[in-house]
Protein backbone atom coordinates (compact mmCIF):
# COMPACT_ATOMS: atom_id res chain seq x y z
CA UNK A 1 0.00 0.00 0.00
CA UNK A 2 1.33 3.16 -0.95
CA UNK A 3 2.43 5.43 2.09
CA UNK A 4 0.61 8.28 0.64
CA UNK A 5 -3.05 6.62 2.02
CA UNK A 6 -1.78 7.36 5.66
CA UNK A 7 -0.59 10.86 4.83
CA UNK A 8 -4.13 11.51 3.51
CA UNK A 9 -6.51 10.60 5.98
CA UNK A 10 -4.24 12.19 8.48
CA UNK A 11 -4.44 15.47 6.39
CA UNK A 12 -7.80 14.87 4.98
CA UNK A 13 -9.84 13.02 7.45
CA UNK A 14 -13.08 12.16 6.34
CA UNK A 15 -12.62 12.67 2.88
CA UNK A 16 -10.63 10.39 1.66
CA UNK A 17 -12.77 6.53 1.27
CA UNK A 18 -11.51 3.83 1.16
CA UNK A 19 -8.23 2.56 -0.23
CA UNK A 20 -7.53 -0.86 -2.21
CA UNK A 21 -4.40 -2.13 -3.63
CA UNK A 22 -5.10 -4.06 -7.00
CA UNK A 23 -2.37 -5.36 -9.14
CA UNK A 24 0.12 -3.18 -7.24
CA UNK A 25 -1.65 -0.43 -7.22
CA UNK A 26 -3.11 1.57 -4.64
CA UNK A 27 -6.71 3.31 -5.63
CA UNK A 28 -8.03 5.91 -3.13
CA UNK A 29 -12.05 6.91 -3.10
CA UNK A 30 -12.07 10.88 -2.42
CA UNK A 31 -15.00 12.81 -1.93
CA UNK A 32 -15.96 14.56 -5.21
CA UNK A 33 -15.82 18.24 -3.30
CA UNK A 34 -12.52 18.03 -1.93
CA UNK A 35 -10.87 17.02 -5.13
CA UNK A 36 -8.85 20.38 -6.11
CA UNK A 37 -7.92 20.54 -2.15
CA UNK A 38 -6.60 16.92 -1.67
CA UNK A 39 -4.74 17.21 -5.54
CA UNK A 40 -3.38 20.39 -4.60
CA UNK A 41 -1.86 19.03 -1.67
CA UNK A 42 -0.66 15.75 -3.37
CA UNK A 43 1.08 17.77 -5.91
CA UNK A 44 2.73 20.40 -3.59
CA UNK A 45 3.57 18.63 -0.52
CA UNK A 46 7.49 18.07 -0.44
CA UNK A 47 6.56 14.47 0.80
CA UNK A 48 4.02 13.54 -2.15
CA UNK A 49 5.26 15.58 -5.22
CA UNK A 50 3.02 13.89 -7.76
CA UNK A 51 3.74 16.32 -10.31
CA UNK A 52 2.62 14.07 -13.17
CA UNK A 53 -1.09 13.18 -14.09
CA UNK A 54 -0.68 10.49 -16.64
CA UNK A 55 -4.79 10.53 -17.52
CA UNK A 56 -7.51 11.44 -16.32
CA UNK A 57 -10.52 8.68 -17.58
CA UNK A 58 -14.11 7.75 -16.18
CA UNK A 59 -15.26 4.53 -15.80
CA UNK A 60 -19.46 3.28 -16.01
CA UNK A 61 -20.18 -0.06 -14.85
CA UNK A 62 -22.50 -2.78 -16.65
CA UNK A 63 -23.85 -2.92 -12.66
CA UNK A 64 -26.45 -0.04 -12.62
CA UNK A 65 -25.77 0.46 -9.05
CA UNK A 66 -22.27 1.25 -9.18
CA UNK A 67 -21.68 5.11 -9.07
CA UNK A 68 -19.50 6.35 -12.14
CA UNK A 69 -16.41 6.95 -11.80
CA UNK A 70 -13.79 9.39 -12.38
CA UNK A 71 -10.31 8.17 -12.16
CA UNK A 72 -7.27 9.93 -11.74
CA UNK A 73 -3.61 8.85 -12.44
CA UNK A 74 -0.99 10.19 -10.65
CA UNK A 75 2.81 9.93 -10.91
CA UNK A 76 5.78 11.26 -9.03
CA UNK A 77 8.61 11.41 -11.54
CA UNK A 78 11.03 12.37 -8.44
CA UNK A 79 9.56 9.11 -5.95
CA UNK A 80 8.81 6.77 -8.76
CA UNK A 81 5.38 6.16 -7.44
CA UNK A 82 2.52 6.14 -9.08
CA UNK A 83 -1.03 6.51 -7.35
CA UNK A 84 -4.77 6.45 -8.59
CA UNK A 85 -7.13 8.49 -7.50
CA UNK A 86 -11.01 7.76 -7.97
CA UNK A 87 -14.05 10.56 -7.40
CA UNK A 88 -17.62 8.55 -7.08
CA UNK A 89 -20.09 10.58 -9.06
CA UNK A 90 -24.25 9.70 -9.02
CA UNK A 91 -25.12 8.98 -12.96
CA UNK A 92 -28.43 10.18 -12.67
CA UNK A 93 -27.33 13.06 -10.62
CA UNK A 94 -25.14 16.30 -11.47
CA UNK A 95 -22.18 15.41 -13.32
CA UNK A 96 -19.98 18.34 -12.14
CA UNK A 97 -16.33 18.09 -11.11
CA UNK A 98 -13.74 20.59 -10.24
CA UNK A 99 -10.98 21.11 -13.08
CA UNK A 100 -7.73 20.08 -11.95
CA UNK A 101 -5.88 22.12 -15.67
CA UNK A 102 -4.69 24.78 -12.84
CA UNK A 103 -2.63 21.98 -11.29
CA UNK A 104 -1.71 19.97 -13.51
CA UNK A 105 -1.89 21.79 -17.89
CA UNK A 106 -2.19 18.24 -19.61
CA UNK A 107 -5.19 17.51 -17.90
CA UNK A 108 -6.56 19.98 -20.55
CA UNK A 109 -7.41 17.33 -23.10
CA UNK A 110 -7.72 14.53 -21.37
CA UNK A 111 -10.98 16.56 -19.49
CA UNK A 112 -12.37 17.15 -22.61
CA UNK A 113 -12.18 13.85 -23.70
CA UNK A 114 -13.89 12.83 -20.58
CA UNK A 115 -16.34 15.95 -20.91
CA UNK A 116 -16.92 14.63 -24.80
CA UNK A 117 -17.48 10.92 -24.06
CA UNK A 118 -19.29 11.06 -20.17
CA UNK A 119 -20.79 14.59 -19.92
CA UNK A 120 -18.93 15.30 -17.36
CA UNK A 121 -18.89 18.70 -16.64
CA UNK A 122 -15.16 20.28 -15.34
CA UNK A 123 -15.92 23.53 -13.46
CA UNK A 124 -13.10 26.19 -14.64
CA UNK A 125 -11.67 24.22 -17.30
CA UNK A 126 -10.40 26.68 -19.73
CA UNK A 127 -11.72 25.10 -22.95
CA UNK A 128 -14.46 22.85 -22.56
CA UNK A 129 -15.68 21.39 -25.54
CA UNK A 130 -15.61 18.98 -27.99
CA UNK A 131 -12.11 16.73 -28.52
CA UNK A 132 -13.06 13.27 -30.30
CA UNK A 133 -16.65 13.98 -32.01
CA UNK A 134 -17.21 17.19 -33.72
CA UNK A 135 -19.11 20.48 -32.07
CA UNK A 136 -22.51 20.13 -33.60
CA UNK A 137 -22.82 16.57 -32.30
CA UNK A 138 -26.24 16.00 -31.29
CA UNK A 139 -26.85 12.23 -30.04
CA UNK A 140 -25.11 12.27 -26.43
CA UNK A 141 -22.03 10.75 -25.14
CA UNK A 142 -21.56 8.21 -26.79
CA UNK A 143 -19.22 6.37 -23.68
CA UNK A 144 -22.54 5.93 -21.41
CA UNK A 145 -24.11 3.09 -20.55
CA UNK A 146 -27.37 4.58 -22.01
CA UNK A 147 -26.23 5.23 -25.46
CA UNK A 148 -27.09 2.79 -27.79
CA UNK A 149 -23.67 1.15 -29.70
CA UNK A 150 -25.49 2.71 -33.09
CA UNK A 151 -25.99 6.13 -31.38
CA UNK A 152 -29.36 7.45 -31.47
CA UNK A 153 -29.92 8.63 -34.89
CA UNK A 154 -30.71 6.75 -37.79
CA UNK A 155 -28.10 5.81 -39.98
CA UNK A 156 -29.74 8.14 -43.02
CA UNK A 157 -30.10 11.05 -40.49
CA UNK A 158 -26.17 10.17 -39.47
CA UNK A 159 -24.81 10.34 -43.03
CA UNK A 160 -27.18 13.22 -43.80
CA UNK A 161 -25.34 15.27 -40.94
CA UNK A 162 -21.86 14.29 -41.58
CA UNK A 163 -22.07 15.13 -45.37
CA UNK A 164 -23.85 18.67 -43.53
CA UNK A 165 -20.46 19.37 -41.78
CA UNK A 166 -17.75 21.55 -43.01
CA UNK A 167 -14.38 19.73 -42.98
CA UNK A 168 -12.65 22.71 -42.73
CA UNK A 169 -14.67 23.50 -39.39
CA UNK A 170 -11.98 22.78 -37.12
CA UNK A 171 -12.13 26.12 -34.96
CA UNK A 172 -14.16 26.51 -32.07
CA UNK A 173 -16.90 28.84 -31.79
CA UNK A 174 -14.35 31.55 -29.66
CA UNK A 175 -11.58 30.90 -32.25
CA UNK A 176 -14.05 31.51 -34.86
CA UNK A 177 -15.56 34.87 -33.02
CA UNK A 178 -11.86 35.76 -32.72
CA UNK A 179 -10.94 35.31 -36.30
CA UNK A 180 -13.80 37.32 -37.49
CA UNK A 181 -12.79 40.42 -34.90
CA UNK A 182 -9.22 40.33 -36.41
CA UNK A 183 -10.40 42.96 -39.09
CA UNK A 184 -11.87 45.20 -36.25
CA UNK A 185 -7.83 45.24 -34.79
CA UNK A 186 -5.87 47.98 -35.01
CA UNK A 187 -2.58 47.47 -37.33
CA UNK A 188 -0.31 47.27 -34.86
CA UNK A 189 -1.95 44.31 -33.19
CA UNK A 190 -2.82 42.89 -36.77
CA UNK A 191 0.96 43.34 -37.16
CA UNK A 192 1.86 41.41 -34.14
CA UNK A 193 -0.66 38.81 -34.57
CA UNK A 194 1.34 38.00 -38.32
CA UNK A 195 4.05 37.46 -36.97
CA UNK A 196 3.26 34.96 -34.63
CA UNK A 197 2.85 37.08 -31.07
CA UNK A 198 0.40 35.09 -29.16
CA UNK A 199 -1.84 36.57 -26.33
CA UNK A 200 -1.29 35.51 -22.76
CA UNK A 201 -2.77 31.63 -21.95
CA UNK A 202 -6.45 32.01 -20.14
CA UNK A 203 -4.80 29.81 -17.24
CA UNK A 204 -1.77 30.22 -17.05
CA UNK A 205 -0.30 31.28 -13.59
CA UNK B 1 -22.44 0.50 -75.56
CA UNK B 2 -25.73 -1.17 -75.23
CA UNK B 3 -27.15 0.75 -77.78
CA UNK B 4 -23.49 -0.02 -80.06
CA UNK B 5 -24.40 -3.67 -79.63
CA UNK B 6 -28.08 -3.62 -80.49
CA UNK B 7 -26.64 -2.03 -84.14
CA UNK B 8 -24.31 -4.52 -84.34
CA UNK B 9 -26.79 -7.52 -84.23
CA UNK B 10 -28.06 -5.62 -87.46
CA UNK B 11 -24.93 -5.68 -88.87
CA UNK B 12 -24.43 -6.19 -92.53
CA UNK B 13 -28.16 -4.49 -93.34
CA UNK B 14 -28.13 -1.45 -91.29
CA UNK B 15 -25.97 1.38 -92.66
CA UNK B 16 -25.18 2.29 -88.78
CA UNK B 17 -22.46 -0.49 -89.18
CA UNK B 18 -19.92 1.53 -90.10
CA UNK B 19 -20.58 3.96 -87.63
CA UNK B 20 -20.85 1.72 -84.84
CA UNK B 21 -17.49 -0.09 -85.99
CA UNK B 22 -16.06 3.73 -85.80
CA UNK B 23 -17.48 4.44 -82.11
CA UNK B 24 -15.92 1.33 -80.89
CA UNK B 25 -12.66 1.81 -82.01
CA UNK B 26 -12.97 5.43 -80.34
CA UNK B 27 -14.09 3.19 -77.41
CA UNK B 28 -11.53 1.27 -77.46
CA UNK B 29 -8.71 3.60 -78.02
CA UNK B 30 -9.64 5.84 -75.06
CA UNK B 31 -11.07 3.09 -72.83
CA UNK B 32 -7.45 1.46 -73.28
CA UNK B 33 -5.42 4.47 -72.36
CA UNK B 34 -7.83 5.08 -69.55
CA UNK B 35 -7.66 1.41 -67.98
CA UNK B 36 -3.87 1.43 -68.66
CA UNK B 37 -2.41 4.77 -66.81
CA UNK B 38 -5.11 5.15 -63.51
CA UNK B 39 -3.63 7.25 -61.33
CA UNK B 40 -4.91 6.01 -57.87
CA UNK B 41 -5.55 9.18 -55.02
CA UNK B 42 -4.86 6.63 -51.86
CA UNK B 43 -7.29 7.41 -49.25
CA UNK B 44 -5.73 5.54 -46.12
CA UNK B 45 -7.30 5.42 -43.06
CA UNK B 46 -6.45 1.98 -41.08
CA UNK B 47 -4.61 -1.32 -41.69
CA UNK B 48 -5.92 -1.35 -44.91
CA UNK B 49 -3.37 1.64 -46.13
CA UNK B 50 -0.75 -0.94 -44.94
CA UNK B 51 -1.51 -3.50 -47.37
CA UNK B 52 -2.21 -0.71 -49.97
CA UNK B 53 1.20 0.38 -49.75
CA UNK B 54 2.63 -3.34 -49.69
CA UNK B 55 0.52 -2.95 -52.91
CA UNK B 56 2.18 -0.37 -54.45
CA UNK B 57 5.96 -1.25 -53.27
CA UNK B 58 8.43 -3.53 -55.25
CA UNK B 59 7.18 -7.04 -54.70
CA UNK B 60 3.63 -5.89 -55.50
CA UNK B 61 4.01 -3.38 -57.61
CA UNK B 62 0.92 -2.21 -59.28
CA UNK B 63 3.20 0.30 -61.32
CA UNK B 64 2.68 -2.76 -63.72
CA UNK B 65 -0.50 -2.09 -64.26
CA UNK B 66 -0.40 1.38 -65.35
CA UNK B 67 -0.67 2.85 -62.11
CA UNK B 68 2.78 4.22 -61.86
CA UNK B 69 1.77 7.80 -60.38
CA UNK B 70 -0.06 7.90 -57.31
CA UNK B 71 -1.61 11.16 -56.81
CA UNK B 72 -1.67 12.47 -53.77
CA UNK B 73 -3.74 15.58 -55.06
CA UNK B 74 -7.62 14.53 -55.88
CA UNK B 75 -7.22 17.37 -59.13
CA UNK B 76 -4.91 14.68 -60.67
CA UNK B 77 -6.30 11.87 -59.90
CA UNK B 78 -8.89 9.28 -61.55
CA UNK B 79 -9.34 6.14 -59.13
CA UNK B 80 -10.01 6.66 -55.56
CA UNK B 81 -9.00 3.95 -53.47
CA UNK B 82 -10.71 4.19 -49.64
CA UNK B 83 -8.23 1.86 -47.81
CA UNK B 84 -9.40 1.45 -44.22
CA UNK B 85 -12.75 1.79 -42.22
CA UNK B 86 -14.32 5.45 -42.59
CA UNK B 87 -15.58 7.37 -39.43
CA UNK B 88 -18.43 9.89 -39.52
CA UNK B 89 -16.01 12.90 -38.64
CA UNK B 90 -14.34 11.86 -42.39
CA UNK B 91 -17.11 11.62 -44.41
CA UNK B 92 -17.19 14.97 -45.78
CA UNK B 93 -13.53 15.18 -46.26
CA UNK B 94 -13.58 11.86 -48.65
CA UNK B 95 -17.38 13.28 -50.17
CA UNK B 96 -14.75 16.85 -50.95
CA UNK B 97 -11.89 14.79 -52.54
CA UNK B 98 -14.33 12.96 -54.41
CA UNK B 99 -15.90 16.11 -55.77
CA UNK B 100 -12.73 17.36 -56.69
CA UNK B 101 -11.44 14.64 -58.90
CA UNK B 102 -12.42 15.41 -62.56
CA UNK B 103 -14.06 13.07 -64.50
CA UNK B 104 -14.21 10.45 -65.59
CA UNK B 105 -13.87 9.24 -61.97
CA UNK B 106 -13.83 5.69 -60.45
CA UNK B 107 -13.53 4.33 -56.52
CA UNK B 108 -12.14 1.53 -54.91
CA UNK B 109 -13.88 -0.12 -51.89
CA UNK B 110 -10.75 -1.80 -50.35
CA UNK B 111 -11.64 -3.93 -46.90
CA UNK B 112 -14.52 -4.91 -45.37
CA UNK B 113 -15.20 -1.98 -42.91
CA UNK B 114 -14.85 0.77 -46.39
CA UNK B 115 -17.35 -1.37 -47.89
CA UNK B 116 -19.59 -2.62 -44.79
CA UNK B 117 -17.99 -1.06 -42.25
CA UNK B 118 -17.02 -4.52 -41.01
CA UNK B 119 -17.06 -5.28 -37.64
CA UNK B 120 -17.15 -1.50 -36.89
CA UNK B 121 -21.15 -0.96 -36.89
CA UNK B 122 -20.94 1.46 -34.16
CA UNK B 123 -22.13 4.76 -33.49
CA UNK B 124 -18.95 6.51 -35.31
CA UNK B 125 -18.13 4.51 -37.98
CA UNK B 126 -20.10 5.18 -41.84
CA UNK B 127 -21.40 1.86 -42.71
CA UNK B 128 -20.11 1.05 -46.12
CA UNK B 129 -18.54 4.18 -47.94
CA UNK B 130 -20.86 3.81 -51.04
CA UNK B 131 -23.31 5.61 -48.44
CA UNK B 132 -20.70 8.79 -48.89
CA UNK B 133 -19.74 7.82 -52.74
CA UNK B 134 -20.55 5.83 -55.51
CA UNK B 135 -18.28 2.37 -55.31
CA UNK B 136 -17.15 1.04 -58.55
CA UNK B 137 -14.96 -2.15 -57.18
CA UNK B 138 -15.25 -3.46 -53.37
CA UNK B 139 -12.70 -5.61 -52.51
CA UNK B 140 -13.43 -7.87 -49.69
CA UNK B 141 -11.22 -8.60 -46.93
CA UNK B 142 -9.71 -7.75 -43.49
CA UNK B 143 -7.63 -6.81 -44.48
CA UNK B 144 -7.07 -7.88 -48.57
CA UNK B 145 -3.48 -9.09 -49.28
CA UNK B 146 -2.33 -7.07 -52.19
CA UNK B 147 -3.24 -9.48 -54.80
CA UNK B 148 -6.86 -9.19 -53.89
CA UNK B 149 -6.70 -5.68 -54.13
CA UNK B 150 -4.77 -5.88 -57.46
CA UNK B 151 -7.41 -8.35 -58.52
CA UNK B 152 -9.71 -5.19 -57.94
CA UNK B 153 -7.88 -3.07 -60.39
CA UNK B 154 -7.80 -5.58 -62.75
CA UNK B 155 -11.36 -5.90 -62.26
CA UNK B 156 -11.85 -2.08 -62.31
CA UNK B 157 -9.73 -2.29 -65.86
CA UNK B 158 -12.14 -4.57 -67.07
CA UNK B 159 -15.19 -2.49 -66.16
CA UNK B 160 -13.77 0.58 -67.63
CA UNK B 161 -13.10 -1.21 -71.10
CA UNK B 162 -16.26 -1.62 -70.98
CA UNK B 163 -17.76 1.58 -71.14
CA UNK B 164 -18.75 3.81 -73.91
CA UNK B 165 -18.20 7.22 -75.01
CA UNK B 166 -21.24 7.19 -76.66
CA UNK B 167 -23.54 5.53 -73.63
CA UNK B 168 -24.57 8.55 -71.68
CA UNK B 169 -26.27 6.15 -69.13
CA UNK B 170 -23.38 4.83 -67.14
CA UNK B 171 -22.15 8.93 -66.43
CA UNK B 172 -22.04 9.91 -62.78
CA UNK B 173 -24.89 11.71 -61.38
CA UNK B 174 -22.46 14.54 -59.48
CA UNK B 175 -26.05 15.81 -57.17
CA UNK B 176 -27.89 13.08 -54.95
CA UNK B 177 -30.66 12.69 -55.42
CA UNK B 178 -32.62 14.10 -52.48
CA UNK B 179 -31.87 16.33 -49.13
CA UNK B 180 -31.04 12.58 -47.48
CA UNK B 181 -28.21 12.63 -49.41
CA UNK B 182 -28.35 9.26 -51.40
CA UNK B 183 -27.69 9.24 -54.96
CA UNK B 184 -30.35 5.96 -55.71
CA UNK B 185 -33.17 5.40 -54.48
CA UNK B 186 -33.36 4.12 -50.70
CA UNK B 187 -35.37 0.51 -52.34
CA UNK B 188 -32.40 0.19 -54.69
CA UNK B 189 -29.71 0.84 -52.52
CA UNK B 190 -31.38 -1.77 -49.95
CA UNK B 191 -31.54 -4.49 -52.35
CA UNK B 192 -28.06 -3.72 -53.61
CA UNK B 193 -26.56 -3.56 -50.43
CA UNK B 194 -28.38 -6.29 -48.49
CA UNK B 195 -25.51 -9.30 -48.36
CA UNK B 196 -23.27 -6.56 -47.05
CA UNK B 197 -24.98 -5.22 -44.15
CA UNK B 198 -24.43 -7.01 -40.78
CA UNK B 199 -27.27 -5.63 -38.66
CA UNK B 200 -30.31 -7.29 -39.30
CA UNK B 201 -32.27 -4.23 -37.95
CA UNK B 202 -31.08 -1.28 -40.22
CA UNK B 203 -30.67 -1.26 -43.60
CA UNK B 204 -28.19 0.95 -45.66
CA UNK B 205 -30.70 3.50 -46.94
CA UNK B 206 -32.66 4.51 -43.43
Amino acid sequence: MNSSVEALRATFGSAIGRAIESCGDTIVYIDPAKLPEVMRWLRDTPEQHYDYLVDVTAVEYRDRERPLEVVYNLRSLARRTDLRIKVELDPQGDLTLDSVVPLWRGADWLEREVYDMFGITFRGHPDLRRILMWDTYAEGYPLRKDFPLRGRFSRAEQVRQALAANPEAHYSMEELSIAQAYDGLPPDMQERLRRGERAKIPYSE
Amino acid sequence: MKRVLETKEVAGQSPNYLLAKVQDLIDWAVNSSRANSLWPMPFGTACCAIEFMATAASRYDFARFGMERQAFSPRQADVLICAGRLPFKLAPVIRRIYDQMPQPKWVISMGACASSGGIFDNYAMVQGIDTIVPVDVYVPGCPPRPEGLLYGVLLLHKKIKGESLFDRAPRREEQPLDERGLRLPPEQINEISEPFGNSIHQFRSA
